[in-house]
């Protein structure tokens, strides 16, 4: 126990996943309640190419991977609403898009030792101060934005035409919430990897939605099963010397089946 | 009801008008030069065939389908952000999600969240109204039920009572008794007569019970691509309009138990 904590990178890689949680779950309640299950994985993949731009002009892959997975996500949220295209064919333009791309921009950059494997699959490693001050101060603004537009939120997923008849400012909360997803997977990258990042956008609110209708304790047990696996994922992944993402991840799924088989059984 | 009628001439607001509005789907017409005024204080009830327009044209009232042409009023204005907390609107067919996750009560207090205003959440007294309006509709023994465990007919009920929540001026209800079975109809019914009559709201109704319209609306427009006929309900029954409006398979249309204007024009026939 108290090995784990004797290593900087350990306890930044649990400080991380612990700001995190809440972030990703309250997304993901979002996300499963606006069906938008691979909007996440098409923005994480986007995420790609900012991360590959950023090393390619020497500055933050963080601030272009944002740039790219805001720019990706609102480009699908918009054509899945105006354009005679659903939201599945977009996110496969734009995602094959935008990895394309970082892939050129991966091969014009003259940087070998980048370390790609650790964005594309999370590498806990790489966690510095400046990341959880950037994990904090991004992951804060998410949190306390959508708490202000919480119950607007809420109306535009349940019944979009009424909420907009009644005068909610759909549009604009439809551009914010794929704003605050782009935002939440790029801070989760570095944890978690662009590959399994989406698990976390779904995970946590599709286990909540198991065992409860109501709302309000569907997003604290989303957000415990998202601590959980985060906190539980990285003890294990430890111990046990294997990719702390992927086993984040597998434990998120296990508490799924879990909750899943509460939730039969309950009916 | 009766006088209610008669007074209905240049004296009351106009709450809704449509100006020679065109409305067209891909290159092909389905509303043409739809002219159609709806009073302060009165049912307005829609009629017409399947296709014949009624949803469109509820669509350009709320402003969500925007005519080629023409031009739409709402309380005397064009309609715009103010105009919008004013008006109740219930789709024909719900958009809402089943499974989602919110109770009767949370539906119904949707209703009132443009009236609670941006960055605040619904307190006690939202609570109240929202519990009186489920009461109102009798769905009060569910408040507290998940939305998605109801029956088809309770949650057109809690979307009725989503759409009277916020007390609105004006009421655009589209076919509002689908599913809904024929005692809470009459109550529900009964409630908007009673809302036009205490606040002196108007509401515009789409309904495929001409028996219901009679009985209930005011005026009636008979809609399929163009306004028929548009006036007292009694004269709307004349066969050269029903003809215009329906076609050939006008019986099925004349056939109804509560409809008596049918009926004695079917003894006339026989
Ligand atoms: N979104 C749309 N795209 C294309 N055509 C449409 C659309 N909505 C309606 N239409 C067409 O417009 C016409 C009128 O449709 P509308 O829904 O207004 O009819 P309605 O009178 O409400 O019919 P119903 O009694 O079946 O509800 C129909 O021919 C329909 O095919
Ligand atoms: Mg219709």
């Amino acid at each position: 126990m108290i090995e784990i904590f004797s290593f900087e990178f350990m306890r930044n890689a649990f400080m991380a996943g612990i700001m995190l949680s809440p972030v990703l779950a309250v997304v993901s309640f979002f996300v499963v309640l606006r069906r938008l299950s691979f909007v996440g994985v098409g923005v994480a993949h986007s995420a790609f190419g900012g991360i590959a731009l950023g090393i390619l002009l020497g500055i933050s892959p963080t601030l272009t991977a944002i740039a790219f997975a805001i720019a990706v996500s609102n480009a699908i949220g918009y054509t899945g609403r105006h354009g005679k295209l659903n939201s599945d064919t977009a996110i496969g333009i734009f995602f094959a898009f935008a990895m394309a791309l970082g892939i050129i921009f991966i091969g014009m950059s003259d940087q070998y030792n980048v370390d790609l494997f650790g964005y594309l699959f999370g590498n806990i490693l790489a966690i510095t101060g400046e990341d959880l001050i950037i994990i904090a101060l991004l992951g804060g603004l998410v949190l306390i934005s959508i708490f202000l537009v919480f119950k607007e939120l809420l109306f535009v997923s349940f019944d979009r035409e009424v909420a907009l008849v009644s005068g909610m400012p759909v549009a604009f909360l439809d551009h914010f919430f794929f704003t605050i997803l782009g935002v939440s997977v790029v801070i989760s990258i570095k944890i978690i990897g662009i590959i399994l990042v989406s698990a976390l956008l779904v995970i946590p609110g599709a286990a909540a939605s198991q065992i409860t209708d109501r709302y309000i304790p569907m997003i604290a047990i989303a957000i415990a099963v998202a601590l959980i696996s985060t906190v539980g994922g990285l003890f294990f992944s430890y111990y046990a010397d294997i990719a702390s993402g992927a086993t984040i991840v597998i434990l998120s799924c296990f508490i799924f089946f879990i909750l899943f088989i509460i939730g039969r059984c309950r009916k | 009801m009766k006088e209610h009628e008669t007074d209905i001439g240049n004296k009351k607001a106009v709450y809704a008008e449509l100006q020679d509005v065109w409305v067209s789907y891909y290159n092909k017409w389905v509303l043409k030069s739809i002219c159609l005024k709806c009073y302060q204080g009165e049912i307005l009830g829609i009629v017409g065939p399947n296709g014949g327009g009624k949803s469109t044209l509820l669509k350009v009232i709320m402003g969500l389908v925007r005519p080629q042409k023409g031009v739409v009023k709402l309380f005397g204005h064009r309609p715009d952000k103010h105009t919008r907390l004013e008006v109740g609107y219930l789709p024909q067919i719900s958009k809402a999600d089943r499974s989602f996750p919110v109770t009767a009560l949370d539906v119904v207090l949707m209703g009132l969240y443009s009236r609670v205003g941006f960055l605040k959440r619904p307190g006690n007294k939202s609570r109240k109204v929202a519990m009186e309006m489920l009461d109102r509709i009798n769905m009060a023994e569910y408040a507290e039920k998940s939305f998605g465990i109801l029956s088809g007919g309770q949650q057109q009920r809690v979307h009725i009572a989503r759409a009277l929540a916020s007390k609105p001026k004006l009421l655009v209800l589209d076919e509002p008794s689908t599913g809904v079975d024929s005692v809470a109809q009459e109550d529900f019914y009964e409630l908007l007569a009673k809302f036009r009559d205490e606040m002196n709201i108007s509401v515009i109704m789409v309904s495929h019970d001409i028996g219901v319209i009679t009985a209930h609306a005011d005026r009636i427009a008979c809609l399929n691509l163009q306004i028929h006929y548009h006036g007292e309900p009694d004269s709307c029954f004349e066969p050269e309009i029903m003809q215009k409006v329906y076609g050939k398979n006008l019986n099925i249309m004349v056939h109804d138990s509560r409809c008596a204007t049918c009926l004695k024009k079917h003894e006339h026939n026989d």
